[in-house]
């Protein structure tokens, strides 16, 4: 399965939505996508992992790239995510103290801290 | 002997086919349903970084994967040919920074994952090689 993404803009929030498998091979289409948002002003974004059916961390890498970005304009980059299997990778590289996670767009999209 | 051996060019495309194939060997020779991702995600990750290594040192040998079953165990043994720096450093680091972190993001996400995992390095490249154990077969079911 290839990498899907699309994005909405919620207030000041940006939505990216991620569908199917970030890897090595699809993990640069991610970048390019987010590094495109940046350089168009968008700082706040908010990354839905929701349709993902597996991240390694080539995608890791990509997403804490995101971060250092919007952190460059005082943004923010947070995930929304349930899957356990996609969750402990995070959790076993450290990441879940780097990355807000949320478990509804919703949520992350009102959250302000 | 490999049950199964898998060669591919050294292209982030293939690793997808490495990860579906290691997951299908894996689950016929009894590993673990609930380990199989931690197959699939460990087995990506070492193809992943052997595909990096080739790619940056020019190296147009392909990867090498060797699905082994064994009683009680199965292993996956990822082989590159990249000349590795001596553990004193004091080999030739041609990897940019990046480059370095995300190699060692996928061997901590290995370790984070594969409880018995070896990795092994020398002038004529690398090979990690992860082991799981395995349940013996359930009685066949006609």
């Amino acid at each position: 399965m290839d990498l899907s993404l699309s994005t909405e803009t919620v207030g000041d929030r940006t939505v990216v939505r991620v569908g199917g498998e970030i890897d090595v091979y699809t993990a640069p289409k991610l970048r390019e996508q987010l590094v495109e948002l940046v350089n168009d002003g968008n700082f706040h974004l908010v990354v839905d992992m929701e349709g993902v059916d597996f991240l390694d961390s080539t995608g890791l890498g990509v997403l804490v790239g995101g971060l250092k970005r919007v952190r460059a304009h005082e943004g923010s980059l947070r995930l929304v995510c349930n899957q356990e299997r996609i969750l402990k990778i995070f959790r076993i590289t450290g990441l879940t103290k780097v990355f807000p996670i949320h478990t509804s767009v919703e949520e992350a999209v009102q959250a302000t801290d | 002997m490999a049950t199964v051996e898998l060669r591919f060019s050294a292209l982030p495309e293939h690793v997808r086919t490495a990860r579906l194939v290691a997951a299908a060997v894996a689950r016929r020779a009894g590993v673990d349903e609930a380990v199989l991702d931690e197959v699939r995600l460990a087995v990506g990750e070492a193809c992943s970084r052997a595909v990096g290594l080739h790619q940056n040192s020019g190296i147009s040998a392909p990867v090498k994967v060797a699905l082994i079953e064994e009683e009680k165990q199965f292993s996956i043994e990822v082989g590159d040919e990249a000349p590795h720096a001596a553990p004193d450093g004091s080999g030739a680091a041609q990897d940019g920074e990046t480059d370095v972190e995300e190699d060692e993001m996928g061997l901590a996400v290995i370790s984070g994952l594969v409880d018995d995992v070896e990795v092994s390095t020398g002038q004529d490249g690398g090979l990690i090689r992860m082991t799981w154990p395995t349940t013996p077969p359930a009685a066949v079911v006609l």
